[in-house]
């Protein structure tokens, strides 16, 4: 740890740096000459249409993915190939995907205290407060012992985020959170997320929520074929985006 | 809804009536169409050409008790013939008066297999009852301790040497399994290559090599001085052999686990082990108990394959017992007997196992 | 920010060797692969070892003597004063024989109960069931010992032989049953066979070439079946319709006149055909019913025709799930065919275990028999996996 973090990102403060991050599956360029800064407590929304790369990137930032290119450094640690470093990233970013992947052979409450007691190696007694406190947080107390096919798709993303916090990590990463959601339960999972900005936290999320967008976001990105085209301030971004590209694709997913 | 449907008259009308039920049901199931109604007719004179013959052989003509084999000669089943060797065929050559012993061993497997098949006991309590079981299993057998003489594993034989055939194969052969499973989807090709290369070989070949390999090869594997034990070498055999198809079986559970479970758990930071052995193996291993079931129901049955390096399990015992020249003549009678037992055990289990793929269905339904 | 800008075009830096998960991997290898290969060497180290003490001969120069054992049934040329290679070779026909007479029959067997479990006829569907499971709950093993004793010991001598169709006999000689004399007319109806079904790619794609252009369709399986009935038939009738039975009658204690099986080979294909088909039936059946009911639903509803609905909706669905299974159905057929040594048919394993009696060269014995059944493994797959592929293409 100490090795890793005698290497600080260029910028002092930055949660995540990416510097001319670039990634190929095969021959298919999916990541070009990334440049992304993320301050502490910061939220970015990162949007775009589908196979622009946005969710491979948040994947990088916690080596789900492995970039070729570039430099990563996440909370002050530099993200190569050493797994100390690896395993420190991942727990401090803790990550909610499209499909909540829940461990179905858990309960909700064994959902949220597997990474504390296993990684952090927390006492049980204490794991559990822990997770009892997010539950509560995220709404639903009363589901500590059901199994996930047992919720409803808003609750079981509302558990898959508490089951991310329960590491208390310094960022949380969102890949689509609502996509797989019904109209109904978007609400739900929103509001716990805008909950978890006013806290402070430093957020990434990929969605195409724009209302949330609008109220949380310091900062839009928008990504095109790999790469950034476009970063602004959700003001600016909404109501004068700069590129082509960005207002072709606002006007197509705000007329509906 | 309900009150809407209350304030409105209806009126009731009643189906148009069907024919009498029996005959209405021959309609719809039997005779539906002409190539139906052929069939019919052609099944109902296969029963009633091969029925009567069954029975009058079976039962009337049989002969229930015979002083020995030249008197149960008659046409009919000769029952008599198990009756007198029905001690042998289930337990073999273990000495007579310590009969009780494999007994209480046969009654004791019945009771883990049973026990096994009760879901609410599934878990840690299981397998402290199976060990139980296994051990007193074991010293029953095998004798030593004060009361109990001495039994040398030769001497096993009948019933109880094919439950412990099948069972302890499938004991051992499961974590050789398990790992072998997880070596054929590591990432590693040296791993990976070494895996396939033993599963496929175990399954390209037929058992009985396997088992040729364990009692001609085996012994000249083994430093000099060191021997090994008839039974052990078939055990080993078994083992070995079941290890490549339960690894199979296992894959197809791994394979099962959606991408996003393992990257949940690498998200939470869980390493390779942990996440193997917290994520990856409880949902793999409960998806594949139905198959697992019916590997254990193919390893029952192929236990038989013993006789052919000389072991007295069940099959092997019978056709020892038929070489018995006062009762010569009696093999189908004999081979009906255990096949009876062999189908007892297979029957059931393979019920259960279905029993239990429908509620897994259910529940991936739900 | 700029002194940056060259560092960063490069791939990320290297963490410590004990850190680096590719080293790591490859550290993992090494280790894993010694083990095996120190495993394995210690084995071969003490086989050797032995192998001198005990004067164990090695080599396969054995295959050159003499084998000196007679065998009961070939279909190539052999006498005890042939080498123990030839004998070899007897078992491996006699395998590959009774494997691939098994496979065909097992496989009709199999779809008719599968098929007649599925069907709507109550009586039919239990009978079906009946047969499987009763004959896969019992070892194969105890199957064949069943078949031979009932052919063996409790069917009668020759003179008292069970008449069970006309001119089958069955007794404990084996089957006997009756064979049309052998005429050149017959050459020639089975390569008219060959060329009737060389006849039906042609047929087939002008059929679909012609449906394509016009949308007149062409009564392709009428014709085809036409096809290979007929061109066989033309042929028999224009050498004059030579047609003589051979059928068999008791001369003195046995029968002479048609064509007979042993017991033992009588047994092993009953026994095989009979375990096998039962799984073969279920895998039918599940196939089938793996094709959900909507896609029949969809094809009614398009105003397809039962028969097309199954040839062009249902079957190319269920095959693909069918092939699979039903390719490690025949590969167990084929290994189980090595059960033969248990009731005396001479097939590979029981020719190669009275070799290695009489040689005492385990060894090299066992290799063979596992090369061999390797081989035939191996080979299945392929050519399961080469129509699979084709399935899969269809379906697409």
């Amino acid at each position: 740890m100490s090795d890793a973090k005698a290497t600080p990102g260029p910028t002092q403060g930055a949660m995540i740096e990416l510097q001319a991050v670039h990634k190929w599956y095969g021959d298919f360029h999916v990541l070009r000459d990334i440049n992304l800064q993320v301050q502490k407590g910061e939220k970015v929304v990162v949007c775009g249409p589908s196979g622009s790369g946005k969710s491979t990137m948040i994947r990088c930032v916690n080596r789900l993915e492995e970039h070729q290119q570039g430099r990563i450094v996440v909370a002050g640690i530099e993200l190569n190939a050493d797994m100390k470093n690896i395993e420190a990233i991942r727990r401090e970013v803790g990550m909610v995907f499209q499909q909540f992947n829940l461990f179905p052979h858990l309960t909700v409450l064994q959902n949220l205290t597997l990474a504390p007691i296993w990684v952090r190696k927390l006492p049980k007694k204490e794991a559990e407060e822990t997770a009892r406190y997010y539950l509560e947080r995220v709404r639903i107390p009363d589901q500590a012992d059901k199994y996930p096919g047992q919720l409803s798709g808003g609750q079981q993303q509302r558990v898959a985020i508490a089951r991310s916090l329960c590491m208390k990590p310094e960022i949380m990463l969102f890949d689509e959170p609502t996509s797989a959601l019904a109209p109904e339960m978007i609400k739900e999972v929103l509001d716990v997320m805008i909950g978890l900005a006013e806290d402070g936290m430093t957020m990434v999320c990929v969605t195409h929520e724009m209302g949330f967008a609008r109220t949380v976001a310091d900062m839009m990105v928008f990504m095109d074929r790999g790469e950034v085209i476009e970063r602004a301030p959700p003001k600016d971004f909404f109501a004068n985006p700069k590129n082509e590209r960005t207002r072709t694709f606002l006007s197509q997913i705000l007329t509906h | 809804m309900a009150d809407i449907a209350q304030d409105i008259p209806v009126v009731r009308q009643a189906p148009p009536p069907r024919s009498t039920r029996a005959l209405g049901w021959l309609r719809v199931h039997l005779f539906s169409s002409v190539f139906n109604s052929i069939l019919t007719l052609l099944a109902v004179g296969l029963l009633a050409a091969a029925v009567p013959p069954l029975v009058r052989w079976a039962l009337i003509d049989a002969i229930w008790s015979a002083p020995n084999g030249q008197a149960c000669h008659a046409g009919g089943a000769c029952w008599a013939f198990i009756g007198e060797k029905m001690r042998f065929i289930l337990f073999g050559r273990y000495p007579a008066d310590q009969e009780w012993r494999p007994i209480a061993v046969v009654a004791i497997f019945i009771a883990m297999i049973a026990a096994a098949c009760v879901r609410p006991l599934w878990g840690r309590r299981l397998a402290v009852v199976w060990f139980a079981g296994l051990s007193a299993a074991f010293l029953l057998m095998a004798g030593g301790l004060p009361g109990l003489r001495p039994v040398e594993t030769g001497l096993w034989s009948g019933l109880p040497l094919t439950l412990i055939l099948a069972v302890i194969a499938m004991l051992f052969g499961f974590p050789l399994g398990v790992l072998l499973a997880l070596g054929r989807r590591s990432r590693l090709p040296a791993v990976r290559g070494i895996c396939v290369g033993y599963i496929e070989l175990v399954r390209g070949v037929p058992l009985i090599t396997v088992l040729f390999m364990a009692s001609l090869m085996l012994p000249l594997f083994l430093p000099a001085g060191v021997t090994i034990d008839k039974v052990l070498r078939a055990q080993v055999a078994f083992i070995l052999f079941a290890a490549a198809y339960l690894a199979e079986v296992v894959r197809g559970g791994l394979q099962a686990i959606p991408k996003g479970q393992i990257e949940a758990a690498d998200a939470l930071g869980l390493s390779y082990l942990q996440r193997t052995r917290l994520i990856v193996l409880p949902q793999a291993l409960a998806m594949v108990i139905p198959p697992l079931v019916n590997t254990f129901i193919g390893m029952f049955k192929d236990t038989s394959l013993v006789l052919i390096v000389s072991l007295f399990d069940l099959l092997g015992a019978t056709e020892f017992a038929l070489t018995d020249s006062n009762w010569q003549g009696f093999a189908v009678e004999a081979d009906v007997f255990i096949a009876a037992i062999y189908w007892s055990f297979c029957f059931f289990m393979s019920r259960y196992s279905q029993l239990l793929e429908r509620e897994f269905n259910r529940g991936k339904q739900r | 920010m700029a002194s940056d800008e060259a560092a960063l075009t490069l791939a990320p830096a290297r963490p410590a060797p004990w850190r680096d998960p590719k080293l790591r991997a490859i550290a993992y290898q090494i280790v894993f692969v010694a083990a095996v290969v120190g495993a394995v060497g210690f084995l071969v180290h003490n086989m050797l070892g032995n192998i001198s003490r005990q004067n164990i001969a090695t080599g396969f120069g054995f295959l050159r003597k003499e084998a000196a054992f007679g065998i009961g049934e070939s279909l190539i040329p052999y006498s005890p004063a042939d080498t123990y290679g030839r004998a070899f070779l007897v078992g491996l026909s006699n395998t590959l024989y009774v494997a691939a007479l098994g496979i065909v029959l097992a496989t009709i067997l199999g779809t008719v109960m599968g098929l007649a479990r599925l069907s709507g006829n109550w009586l039919v569907a239990k009978l079906a069931q009946i047969y499987v499971e009763t004959f896969r709950n019992i070892p194969l093993l105890l199957q064949l010992f069943f078949w031979w004793g009932l052919l063996n010991t409790a069917a009668p001598a020759p003179r008292q032989a069970w008449q069970v169709l006309p001119d089958v006999f069955v007794s404990n000689r084996g089957i006997a049953y009756p064979v049309p004399v052998a005429s050149p007319a017959y050459k020639w109806m089975a390569l008219a066979v060959v060329v009737a079904l060389a006849l039906l790619v042609p047929l087939r794609r002008w059929a679909a070439a012609r449906q394509a252009a016009t949308g007149r369709q062409f009564p392709r399986g009428w014709a085809g079946l036409g096809i290979v009935l007929g061109l066989p038939l033309i042929v028999f009738v224009a050498f004059g319709a030579p047609f003589a039975l051979s059928v068999p009658s008791l001369h003195g204690f046995n029968f002479s006149g048609g064509s007979a099986v042993s017991p033992e080979f009588a047994a092993l294909l009953l026994g095989l055909v009979i375990y096998s088909g039962t799984f073969i039936a279920e895998i039918v059946r599940a196939g089938i019913l793996a094709v959900s009911w909507g896609q029949s639903e969809a094809a009614m509803a398009l105003g397809l025709k039962s028969g097309q609905r199954m040839r062009l909706v249902v079957l190319p669905q269920a095959l693909r799930v069918i092939v699979p299974p039903l390719t490690s159905q025949y590969l167990s057929l084929t290994k189980n065919s090595s059960l033969a040594v248990a009731i005396g048919f001479p097939d590979l394993v029981s020719i190669a275990n009275t070799t290695m009696n009489q040689t005492g060269q385990a060894i090299e014995g066992i290799a063979m028999i596992m090369a061999v059944y390797l081989f035939i493994s191996l080979s299945i797959s392929l050519a399961m996996n080469l129509y699979n592929r084709a399935v899969a293409l269809v379906e697409r």
